[in-house]
């Protein structure tokens, strides 16, 4: 037996297409890989699929119409993406808007994080193979969304931010709805660990996957608790403060590890800020109009306004060209989802095609909210 | 020695040494320099590597079409020292618009690039992979630019 290979047998780079409709991407996301065995050397996303160019359309509508279209990008962050155009207009009118509405929107931001946050957890043990989440994700998702119908009128794509202020006011049973659903999320959500967090299984295939520096983060505009679970500050809720993440008091949650365990805690602690920020404003909503006046037809004055807010994925903007005109001469959304996704082939290089799933689910991508 | 936030006088004054016929108006936000398309990645670089600027944060970048040029927006922020500044590169022929990249840089200008380079067909010199982001690779025209006509599309504007 002296004709022992020793040297290692020749691999041959190929190439494998995932997507474009593949349950784990969540949307019509294609990426194709580029593998060595099952190494990955390069993961090139494709994307565009669900491209509606919003932003064009953008440049025929009134302000009022494009806040319309705004839940249609990231609908999981739909109230945030809508106040982060309304507060723009605001912006540019200098209105003032009405405590009531600022306090009311602090709560509804908050609320539409949880909900977002608790189908990205569910979906990702599914991603990982672990069904029960899922269900455990929409049960207490569901009251969120009650909450939103019962006040909005939808429960997907709201509507309920309008430049100046709310559509209408909160329903009689906010409060109380709201004050039930915390009480029951609060007992609900150590259960979250108990699944996955403390899970060994889970735990091996989330620890030290997906790497992403801090320097890199920066580089790769990777915002939200993905950003952050490299140790980038980043939350515009804390730097830019807008309506009233000023007056209350919550912490930014910072992490160093940088890997997809460092972005799924990361998320678990912000559920934990949110309940917190919602019992600080939900008896505190102050009495008042939930609307200033505003006129039918708004004209932004010539200039160039950019708003930034925080939604459950990072860091969204709305940049506005205004040539005083009832249209915007341009507009862009600066979508958290686009960034992250460009550093996906960094992460994702050395790592096993298992492992890409669990990559992705972690830096949690809405798919039109990429492809706007 | 510490370094301190820069306002937005010293920044000014800062681009100016750098680039004197950057055009530079205060905003309702932020400082906005115009500067010809050709110095606009030497002033980023510098922009980026001096200690006193650090701009190490390009949260937003895109393109607009003006009547008479093009245009590259870049929103800079340093996540060190927590001041923001707006470069817009003037790029004067709207046939054969041009630019250098900046995705050495800053990388998340791989993807913004090409979209504007998709959506409005600034061509980025050096950029190591230049092609439509969100459209087809067949497709026609430019449908960011003001001028771009939709065959499909029957609604009129």
């Amino acid at each position: 037996m002296e004709d022992v290979i020793t040297t290692p047998l020749e691999s041959q780079e190929y190439f494998i297409n995932m997507g474009p409709q593949h349950p784990s991407t969540h949307g019509v996301l294609r990426l194709v890989l580029s593998l060595d065995g099952e190494i990955i050397r390069k993961v090139e996303p494709h994307i565009g699929y669900i491209h509606r160019s919003i932003e064009k359309m953008c440049e025929h509508d009134s302000y009022q119409q494009i806040v319309h279209l705004t839940d249609r990008m990231d609908y999981l962050s739909c109230h945030i993406n809508n106040e982060a155009v309304c507060l723009g207009v605001e912006m540019g009118l200098q209105l003032e808007v009405p405590e009531r509405v600022k306090v009311i929107r602090t709560i509804i931001g908050e609320l539409t994080r949880l909900s977002s946050h608790q189908l990205w957890w569910g979906v990702m043990g599914m991603d990982l193979g672990a069904i029960t989440t899922f269900l455990y994700g929409f049960r207490d998702r569901e009251m969120i969304t009650d909450i939103f119908e019962e006040t909005c009128g939808a429960r997907l794509t709201m509507n309920y931010n309008v430049p100046g202020g709310l559509m209408f006011d909160i329903h009689p049973n906010f409060q109380k709805r709201t004050k039930d659903f915390i009480t029951h999320f609060k007992k609900k959500l150590p259960e979250y660990d108990d699944l996955l967090s403390n899970n060994v299984i889970f735990r091996q295939r989330t620890m030290g996957i997906g790497k992403l520096s801090k320097a890199d983060a920066i580089s790769f505009g990777v915002t939200g608790p993905s950003g952050r679970a490299s140790g980038f500050s980043c939350d515009v809720r804390k730097h830019h403060p807008y309506s009233a993440y000023d007056k209350v008091q919550f912490k930014e949650i910072l992490r160093t590890e940088g890997d997809c365990f460092a972005r799924y805690q990361c998320r678990i602690d912000e559920m934990w800020e949110s309940v917190s920020i919602i019992e600080q404003l939900i008896d505190n909503i102050p009495e008042g109009p939930f609307k200033a006046p505003t006129k039918a037809a708004i004209k932004l004055p010539k200039g160039e306004f950019y708003q930034k807010v925080e939604t459950a994925r990072g860091e969204f903007g709305v940049y506005i060209i205004s040539e005083g005109q009832k249209s915007p001469y341009r507009l862009k959304f600066r979508s958290p989802g686009f960034s992250n996704l460009s550093a996906l082939n960094h992460m994702a290089q050395g790592c096993k095609i298992a492992d890409l799933v669990a990559i992705m689910s972690t830096i949690d991508l809405v798919i039109p909210d990429i492809d706007r | 020695m510490t370094i301190d936030t820069m306002d937005n006088d010293s920044l000014k004054d800062f681009i100016l040494q750098r680039v004197p016929d950057a055009e530079i108006v205060q905003g309702t936000q932020y400082l906005q320099a115009s500067v010809p398309a050709e110095k606009t990645r030497s002033l980023l670089t510098e922009l980026k590597a001096n200690p006193q600027t650090s701009f190490d944060y390009l949260f937003c970048q895109t393109g607009v079409d003006w009547p008479q040029h093009m245009e590259v927006v870049y929103h800079l922020k340093s996540t060190t020292l927590n001041h923001m500044v707006v470069i817009k590169a003037k790029i004067n022929s709207r046939e054969n618009p041009e630019i250098d990249t900046v995705c050495d840089l800053y990388r998340t200008a791989e993807f913004h690039e090409r979209e504007i380079f998709d959506l409005y067909g600034i061509v980025f010199k050096n950029h190591p992979d230049l092609r439509r982001l969100l459209l087809t690779d067949d497709w026609v025209g430019y449908p960011m630019r003001k001028d771009y006509v939709d065959p499909v599309n029957m609604i009129a504007y």
